[in-house]
């Protein structure tokens, strides 16, 4: 048993109201720079929908991830064979249009027109070229399938459903969507970092934090196009790839990353998880549908004598195990069941949790009389408007049960809430449904108190970190008295 | 003559030491600066036209100058077999001629589209000329003067090792045409230029990652491994 500690994220989809607070957030403190403009480390997609860039989980097309043959690992992309070939072109590399051209406007335009008899317009100008573009696309222009049904029958994970249940989805009384918030997943078999041919990327040990040493890039863009969730990005001014650094610096000290701490529905989850690594070779190679059991599998129990024994001779620290002890990701990842990773099947073992969304509840409309049937209030989670083998394809890797067993329990609290709360749902009903949803009193109340009471402080349970110790282990700080800081000593500009 | 003797018996000095001295002192202030500095992300249609016939181009052609250099008597040896002389003279040219397509690809594509234009410098305008100057003269010198795979091994190759035991006899190229001459001068001013420019991405090209372990982990305090647990 190899026990590592590693911070992991819940988002909570149903409490996400689509605001892009977070990514507005993140732009502002970290991708606001020349060469960054198009990036955003954070974005919220509507689903179903095609995303950003533009169908990013097509991996025919990007050959982002692992494949496996049932007993070995390889990269999709461009591997240790490929990458001779590859490395003066890489063939499945996204360009700047399959994101978007970033613009402003010459605002001059508006305030110097002539008087006329038209609205003056200012036109949009690349912050690339400086010329002025027509405007194709843009970050979020499916936002709310941005008035078109084509961004939803695009999504790759439509190819889940049967040819029905598509129109269903699709029909205009029944459309449904949700928000999808994706932020770089600190995967533990990162697809990103194994593929870089410099060596740039990497994991740190103690928390598991993917990063790009910006010295050592060497823009091969390996990276943007092995992660199959394309959250690595490449720098076409400085000719370096970049991608989320969940804050570092904010969590080393004390603080949530940006995006967590602005969220204004308070969706997201942090916490560290201790894991086996000894479990990753093992378990890489299974069928698609056992990928997210075998994920919890490999996510270890703080409160386990054992475990805690392991982590403390791999030298853990007893504050992050202390506070793997009350992380909430673990809660809702193991105890309760109910987050599930996204696309587990590039097995790049994200460490970023979803819960599915349960979705609004049903109502009908007769005679200007809104009607919740209480018994009926979501009568089957089978037929609810987005059919569960879309959040299978999307959350399962193929296998609808996590799903299933997520969505019912989620139900079921609703149901003791309910039965709590208004009382017109009894006791016997509250209890039928926690019994199928293998769920109890006291689990439903935990769920229901993590998912709507918890404050900052519970929702973001920061390990402690003692970077400020491990620094001064390696380098004396007096040596670095009046520069400008540790490590990069110089401005990042773009070499000839 | 005093110019042949400062063409061919310094100028291979100055451009060796400047190509050493100016990398390693770049490697070392600027680290950041080494980048391939790739414009794909921005233009991706003709990027593969271009791109990849030029560095397969300059590769082979490189590498047959390096054979050439290291190993002239072999060279001498399969062409004194006619079919086997006009088999390697053939491929220098296709090859010489495939760079020269290439280049031309690259500048053309950096001078039409203009978000690739946006990430040029002056440097790399001048590294484009100086490119074109070596790889046309290159093609230029196989086609009017031929058999050069074999005068190479009996000129060139003796020249070249006569700088390296610095002992430098200019007798063996400076009764070369110009257009020969050309092509070494330009050579050589390439390569003092070359720490200057892009062109130091090839000096990082990435060996190592075809041996390396697939995953980098790196800790600050030594991690498990250190402290005789884990991997």
């Amino acid at each position: 048993m190899d026990v590592r500690s590693q911070i992991a994220m819940v988002f909570h989809l149903d409490k996400c109201i689509g605001c892009h607070t977070c990514s507005v957030a993140c732009k502002n403190i970290w991708t606001d720079r020349e060469g960054t403009e198009y990036m955003w480390w954070n974005n919220v997609e509507t689903k179903p929908g095609t995303g950003y860039p533009t169908k990013w989980e097509d991996q025919e097309a990007y050959r982002g991830g692992w494949k496996t043959d049932g007993k070995t690992l390889s990269l999709r992309s461009t591997g240790k064979a490929r990458i001779i070939p590859n490395i003066f072109h890489n063939p499945s590399q996204p360009s700047m249009d399959d994101y978007y051209e970033p613009w402003t406007y010459d605002f001059k335009e508006l305030f110097n027109a002539p008087e006329g008899d038209d609205q003056p317009v200012a036109r949009p100008i690349s912050k690339i070229t400086g010329e002025h573009i027509d405007v194709e696309s843009g970050p979020n222009w499916d936002d709310d399938l941005g008035g078109s049904q084509i961004y939803a029958r695009n999504d790759p994970n439509m190819e889940a459903l049967t040819p029905n249940q598509r129109l269903q989805m699709m029909s205009i009384e029944r459309l449904v969507f949700f928000y999808l918030p994706r932020i770089c997943n600190h995967c533990l078999n990162p697809a990103c970092v194994a593929s870089c041919p410099s060596g740039a990327l990497y994991k740190r040990g103690e928390d598991g934090i993917v990063l790009i040493n910006q010295q050592v890039c060497r823009a091969w863009r390996s990276c943007v196009s092995a992660c199959p969730y394309k959250k690595t990005y490449y720098n076409w001014s400085t000719g370096k790839s970049e991608k989320c650094i969940l804050c570092f610096p904010r969590l080393e000290t004390g603080q949530a990353p940006a995006c967590f701490h602005s969220c204004v529905g308070r969706i997201r989850y942090l916490g560290n998880l201790l894991y086996d690594a000894d479990m990753l070779p093992e378990i890489g190679n299974l069928p698609d549908d056992q990928l997210v059991d075998a994920q919890r599998r490999m996510i270890l129990d703080p409160h386990d004598e054992k475990v805690i024994e392991a982590a403390r001779a791999n030298g853990i620290h007893e504050g992050i195990i202390e506070s793997a002890q009350q992380s909430p990701v673990y809660s809702f990842v193991k105890e309760f069941g109910i987050a599930l990773p996204p696309h587990i099947e590039y097995r790049t073992f994200p460490m970023l949790f979803y819960v599915p969304p349960l979705l609004p509840v049903m109502s009908s409309k007769e005679n200007d009389v809104i009607d919740n049937d209480i018994e009926d209030l979501f009568g089957d989670i089978e037929k609810a408007r987005a059919p569960i083998s879309y959040f299978g394809s999307l959350f399962g890797g193929g296998n609808d049960g996590v799903v299933r067993y997520a969505l019912r329990k989620q139900w079921a609290v609703r149901l003791v809430r309910r039965h709590l709360t208004v009382g017109d749902v009894t006791k016997e009903t509250a209890e039928r449904a926690l019994a199928e949803a293998d769920c109890t009193w006291e689990q439903a109340d935990k769920i229901y108190r993590l998912t709507t009471l918890a404050s900052m402080d519970e929702r973001c349970i920061i390990p402690p970190f003692q970077r400020e110790m491990a620094i001064e282990m390696m380098e004396d700080p007096h040596e670095h008295r009046a520069s400008v800081g540790f490590g990069f000593n110089s401005a990042p500009e773009r070499g000839n | 003559m005093v110019s042949d003797f400062v063409l061919f018996g310094v100028l291979p000095y100055v451009a060796m030491v400047l190509f050493l001295v100016v990398t390693v002192q770049r490697y070392r202030q600027s680290k950041f600066s080494y980048s391939s500095l790739s414009s794909q992300f921005l233009e991706n249609k003709q990027h593969f036209w271009s791109s990849v016939p030029f560095h397969y181009g300059i590769l082979a052609v490189l590498g047959g100058h390096l054979v050439g250099f290291l190993l002239p008597d072999a060279i001498l040896g399969w062409n004194a077999v006619p079919w086997r002389l006009f088999l390697l003279e053939a491929t220098g040219l296709s090859l010489g001629l495939l760079t020269v397509a290439g280049l031309v690809m690259i500048v053309v594509r950096r001078l039409s589209s203009s978000r690739v234009r946006r990430v040029s410098t002056i440097a790399d305008w001048i590294v484009y000329v100086m490119l074109l100057i070596q790889v046309v003269s290159g093609v230029l010198v196989a086609y009017f003067h031929g058999w050069g795979s074999s005068w190479f091994a009996s000129s060139a190759s003796p020249w070249l090792w006569s700088l390296v035991t610095l002992s430098p006899d200019i007798s063996y190229v400076a009764p070369l045409p110009l257009l020969v001459k050309l092509h070494i001068v330009n050579a050589f001013v390439l390569i003092a230029f070359f720490p200057f420019t892009r062109l130091v991405h090839v000096l990082v090209i990435p060996n190592m990652y075809l041996w390396r372990k697939p995953q980098v982990v790196i800790w600050n305090r030594g991690g498990p491994a250190a402290r005789g647990g884990g991997r």
